[in-house]
């Protein structure tokens, strides 16, 4: 697997060309199984590219924002996403962020290295779990009133209501979820979805949405961070951040007309296979 | 089904109002996200015009030049005409973004006179402007 590139020195021409050729199908895939590209983009950048992983966890959270914000018309249009819910949990994922962004210095690679590779396996375990939805007549939860969290949204038979609990767990994992995006350069985009669907009972659509909605600005506040540690290279993140960004538009688009089923199997074995790489690379102190 | 939470008189209008707030963000982000692509490629002809042969050297950690690692010296790069400062502010950009839709949302909060989101805004929007602005004072 490595040493693709290694022979020979590409120039920047070749280089950039490739990088951004690989990012857009890395957009395109990760958007039409909606398992996010940001997460194969750092084993990308590191194991085939030999980028240092400082340099390429820069690249893809610049393109995590991107996606995210190019993304937002297509769903906010619909008007699934709750903008409080969005707001209130950004508290969390923005100070997660930060935090996540100091450690990122602090940890070695290969520390780095290994959380990635369970975070990939986490990533592709998620995507083939289903979970009952049992919608109980509950009381409303007072925290959740008082932060005024509850919302509706349009459904086939009208507008539907619902109520979110639990909403200290659900802040907490938000919290974990703003850390690992920055201390990775990934969206977290999966996390973000369990801490809103699982944790706080907020409906499937409404989660998923709105975590999307969120995403960027959970990694503008790790951008930051990362511009004044010199992590962002404008020649790297240049193809990436371009390839991502059109690559992910091409895959919203197609998403309503094709059978995604195979190839999400498909896409979720190359997440498994990049995971283990960067675990090895990560026990072996390859980094 | 879930039961309805309680609503006030004014329910209506805040949804109808929410909705059009959120339609103006997602603009909002769309403009940012073309903006700065814009910026970025034409940072990239420069770049890739200047110097297409050269080989490239990502393996090992520099960490970039001082004038591209903070908002003043990206800004004063990219006016001298510089390829990779013009690509880096079209990056700087793409990270104000977000940045310009949580202060749109204080004002869009401050119009409901919904305090309590209003200040919870407020502290994202700081949390922002530190990692923009102040992240070096830590080491």
């Amino acid at each position: 697997m490595s040493g693709l590139w290694q022979t020979r020195g590409l120039n920047v021409l070749e280089f950039t060309f490739l990088v951004w050729a690989g990012s857009l199908i890395a957009g395109f895939l990760g958007a039409l199984t909606g398992l996010g590209g940001g997460v194969v983009l750092v084993p990308l950048l590191t194991i085939f590219f030999h980028v240092n992983l400082h340099y390429a966890i820069g690249a893809s959270l610049v393109s995590v924002i991107a996606t995210s914000s190019g993304s937002a018309a297509a769903y906010v249009k619909e008007g699934f996403s709750n903008i409080r819910i969005g707001m209130f949990l950004e508290i969390a994922t923005t100070l997660g962020a930060l935090v996540g962004a100091y450690l990122t210095v602090k940890v070695p690679p290969s520390g780095i290295a290994i959380i990635f590779g369970l975070m990939l396996m986490y990533s592709a375990s998620v995507s083939h779990r289903t979970r009952p939805r049992t919608d109980v007549e509950k009381p409303p939860d007072a925290l959740a009133s008082k932060l005024k969290l509850n919302g509706s949204f349009p459904d086939t038979n009208g507008i539907r209501y619902y109520n979110v609990y639990r909403v200290p767990a659900g802040f907490s994992i938000m919290f974990g979820a703003g850390a690992l995006s920055g201390l990775l350069g990934i969206g977290s985009g999966a996390l973000k979805v369990v801490a809103m669907d699982q944790a706080m009972k907020i409906p499937f659509k409404v989660s998923t949405t709105t975590s999307n909605f969120m995403i960027g600005v959970t990694a503008a506040a790790s951008a930051g961070v990362y511009l004044s540690r010199g992590y962002i290279d404008p020649s790297l993140a240049m193809p990436v951040m371009l390839g991502v960004l059109i690559g992910s538009l091409l895959g919203t688009r197609v998403l309503v007309r094709t059978q995604t089923k195979k190839l999400r199997l498909i896409f979720t074995g190359v997440i498994v296979l990049l995971g283990i790489e960067m675990l090895l690379k990560g026990f072996t102190g390859a980094f | 089904m879930v039961t309805p939470p309680n609503r006030d008189d004014g329910r209506s209008f805040r949804e109808w109002y929410e909705q059009k707030m959120e339609n103006t963000i997602a603009d909002l982000l769309r403009a940012g996200v073309l903006l700065s692509a814009f910026v970025v490629i034409a940072g990239a002809v420069l770049y890739l015009g200047a110097h297409p042969l050269a080989h490239v050297a990502y393996r090992t950690f520099a960490g970039e030049p001082e004038q591209l690692k903070n908002v003043h010296g990206i800004v004063r790069s990219a006016f001298s005409g510089q390829a990779r400062g013009i690509m880096q502010m079209g990056l700087l950009l793409l990270i104000a973004t977000p940045v310009a839709r949580v202060v749109f949302s204080i004002l869009a909060f401050a119009v409901e006179r919904d305090h309590m989101y209003v200040v919870f805004t407020l502290i994202v929007l700081s949390v922002l402007l530190y990692s923009l602005f102040g992240s070096f004072l830590i080491a």
